[in-house]
């Protein structure tokens, strides 16, 4: 295939006679051109996440036909696995924002250089957010009844419609602050601060706010003890710092590896320090939890014992939580070695283990326990279903599909300079 | 045409063809749904004249999904009327008859046995609802316990109606809290917000053989609910509304429970609040029941 790799597309240059109406199209038609196009590898594994899709898209349509009965949930536990997976991808949303705060207002050049990795990031994980609530309704063919002006909006009462307003309004922060750096590129201009450094201070405000929003949605319920806590909200962020800059690091390896992009050690040196105090205010806030809830010994913390120790011979989480916790506490030893982000095993290893960490801590750990006991106290566990982890799964690759053609396209602003050709 | 081009032409056929196989069981289930159920308003946003084409519609497609004639009303709080109840823990039995009356009279799914009642047995000396049980089978009554039945509390403050997204639950003017099926986006936040354990979702499409289904319904309490959204006890106001008693109150064999006017000071409930010890369940979580618990020993 390497014989007609192309090198130049005349046919979609921008027009500079032509109005930014005109160019914009051209440039989302060439972007979409440049999307599709690439080696042996990146069909492959496009093929691959396609298809991850469509067994998850499969398995939604049959969700659909036959009702939510088909998934593990039931009125005792009823939200499981994709409002786990919600709650994890607004944390990876808000993750990014570790590259742009040290890019924006550290000025740190070499940071500045890869920043759109996180942005970009922040845009596939709100359309993993969207899907996966998406796919926890009854009815998703009422979405439409949320929409402000045609349905009703229960606003400013309900934290859900807060969520739907920040969690949307974050994506297009970053559409737009994505679309405009590239644009420039395309049109071959420097971008304008004016049009785009406002924006990116706003997301950054914006980026703690979603994850605050989507805390108040569980820690507002008086009638759930085990998420009714002023910490949720704290602990949510920190654990976003932890989760957002382990998939960036891990990302930028990838990128450097297999898609040739040029970069130095340090925007993976910086992140490796976020994560080096993020990581560890996430274990102070879980100790903190932990021991309010088991040395008062109140009878609210049977959630707490039932996730930590099982409670009445259930203890379909004790398995979860402690591989959390042991994750969290050796990616914690890991990254505090002075050598680690010299040592690519070593940190490769580190941010694998904070990231599932964090995976099963914001899900099994948090959205599940929070059902059980039942509200009456009744004990009834919950396993996810095949058809949940296949919906699970191709919301992923769904998500993982955006984040690459996303990337795809803004490679070659990383891997070229300002000013240089294109 | 490059060889390049002519496999991302196959490619793409490929895939859109995977993506129509993969979509087809939607494509099955929306068949199902009519433009008109697809396009409904807001319950409190429809004309008389719009509800009254609903509720026929609604009648002819019980009559196709499940054989049955039945007849849909809408029945409007009356003016000064709000109703509460109170239950007798010294005299329920826990013999679950309120449980499985509302089980009948709302055309509630068969296979689940689902019903807006749950009863506890309760250890005597403590009302730890921690301490209480829920499957119990043996016999009733055991003179070591003692029972508490639970459903909607029909809260003055109710959480499920504040976290609802798109106002598809609410309180009425008489004080229950109802939904309007037809709107329920299905989130179940509401479900996550009751303190009480009093809401259901429609996990699948509710199964009622032809001559189980009670006729007499209405819009917003007992009609058979879709797919997809949720429940909850409504007090039966099909009944209630109309002058009658709930029919938990009509099956339960001992007396336990009152029902009433909250409003009326004449109303045997207004007695009760006035006369006997009674508490609410969970006090502390401010949601103010209109559901009352009495001890008369």
């Amino acid at each position: 295939m390497s014989n007609n790799a192309p090198v130049s597309r005349p046919r979609f240059a921008p027009d500079p006679a032509r109005g930014h109406f005109y160019n914009y199209v051209r440039f989302l038609w060439r972007s979409g051109l440049d999307a599709t196009d690439g080696s042996g590898w990146f069909y492959a594994w496009m093929t691959l996440l396609s298809a991850v899709a469509l067994v998850g898209l499969n398995a939604w349509a049959t969700q659909i036909q036959h009702g939510m009965g088909v998934t593990g949930m039931n009125d005792h536990v009823s939200w499981g696995l994709y409002i786990a997976n919600f709650t994890f991808m607004v944390g990876l949303a808000a993750g990014g924002v570790m590259m742009v705060i040290p890019a924006y207002l550290y000025h740190d050049e070499e940071m500045h250089d890869v920043v759109i990795v996180g942005e970009m990031l922040a845009v596939a994980a709100i359309v993993m957010c969207i899907g996966f609530v998406v796919v926890d309704l009854g009815r998703p063919d009422r979405v439409w009844h949320m929409l402000p002006g045609i349905g009703v909006f229960h606003w400013p009462v309900s934290m859900l419609t807060w969520d739907v307003l920040v969690l949307n309004g974050y994506l297009l922060l970053n559409l737009h602050i994505c679309g405009y750096l590239l644009y420039m590129r395309f049109i071959g201009r420097t971008p304008n601060p004016r049009w785009y450094v406002p924006f990116v201070f706003i997301s950054i405000v914006w980026a703690i706010s979603i994850h605050t929003v989507t805390a108040f949605l569980y820690c507002g319920l008086g009638g759930r003890p085990f998420w009714n806590t002023a910490l949720l909200a704290p602990r949510f962020l920190a654990s976003a710092f932890v989760s957002g800059p382990a998939f960036i690091i891990l990302g930028l390896q990838i990128l450097r590896r297999f898609a040739g992009v040029q970069m130095s050690d340090r925007p993976i040196s910086i992140l490796a320090n976020i994560m080096r105090v993020t990581i560890l205010i996430n274990l102070l806030m879980l100790a903190s939890e932990v021991f309010t809830e088991f040395y008062s010994g109140t009878s609210h913390t049977s959630a707490a014992r039932y996730l930590y120790f099982g409670l009445h011979g259930a203890h379909g989480l004790v398995p979860w939580i402690w591989t959390s916790v042991a994750f969290c506490v050796i990616a914690a030893v890991l990254l505090l070695r002075p050598g680690v982000v010299g040592h690519k095993v070593q940190l490769t290893v580190a941010c694998v283990l904070a990231f599932v960490a964090v995976w099963i801590e914001k899900g099994m750990g948090l959205i599940i326990p929070g059902f059980i006991p039942s509200t009456l106290h009744e004990l009834v566990e919950y396993t996810p279903s095949l058809i949940e982890w296949q919906i699970m799964a191709g919301v992923w690759a769904a998500g993982l599909l955006v984040y690459t053609i996303a990337l795809k396209i803004g490679l070659p602003v990383l891997t070229t300079k300002p000013g240089a050709k294109h | 045409m490059t060889r390049r081009n002519a496999l991302k032409i196959a490619g793409a056929t490929l895939g859109a063809a995977a993506f129509a196989k993969a979509i087809a069981p939607i494509a099955e289930w929306g068949a199902e749904e009519s433009v008109d159920e697809f396009l409904q308003k807001h319950y409190r946003e429809l004309s008389p004249e719009a509800l009254a084409k609903v509720i026929t519609r609604l009648e002819q497609e019980t009559k196709e999904d499940y054989g049955a004639e039945v007849h849909i009303s809408d029945p409007r709080p009356q003016e000064g009327v709000k109703f509460g109840y109170a239950l007798n823990l010294s005299i329920c039995v826990g013999c679950r008859r309120c449980a499985e009356a509302c089980h009948k009279e709302n055309n509630h799914d068969r296979p689940s046995g689902n019903s807006y009642i749950r009863v506890l047995e309760m250890q005597k000396g403590s009302i730890d609802l921690a301490q209480g049980n829920v499957t119990y089978t043996h016999p009733v009554s055991d003179s070591e316990k003692y029972y508490m039945p639970v459903q909607c509390q029909q809260c003055d403050n109710p959480p499920c109606v504040h976290v609802c997204p798109v106002e598809a639950t609410w309180k009425e003017k008489d004080g229950i809290v109802v939904v309007d099926y037809n709107w329920c986006i299905g989130c179940r936040y509401c479900e996550a917000a009751c303190p009480y354990h009093a809401r259901r979702f429609n996990w699948t499409k509710p199964e009622i053989p032809k001559e189980e289904i009670n006729p007499v319904q209405a819009y917003l309490s007992n009609r058979i609910r879709p797919q997809g959204v949720m429940e909850k006890c409504t007090f039966c106001l099909h009944r209630t509304r109309e002058g009658r008693l709930p029919a938990c109150l009509e099956a339960c064999p001992t007396g336990a429970r009152v029902f009433g006017n909250l409003l009326d000071p004449k109303s045997e409930i207004r007695w009760v609040l006035a006369n006997k010890r009674v508490f609410v369940l969970k006090e502390e979580l401010g949601t103010k029941p209109s559901f009352f618990y009495f001890f008369d020993k």
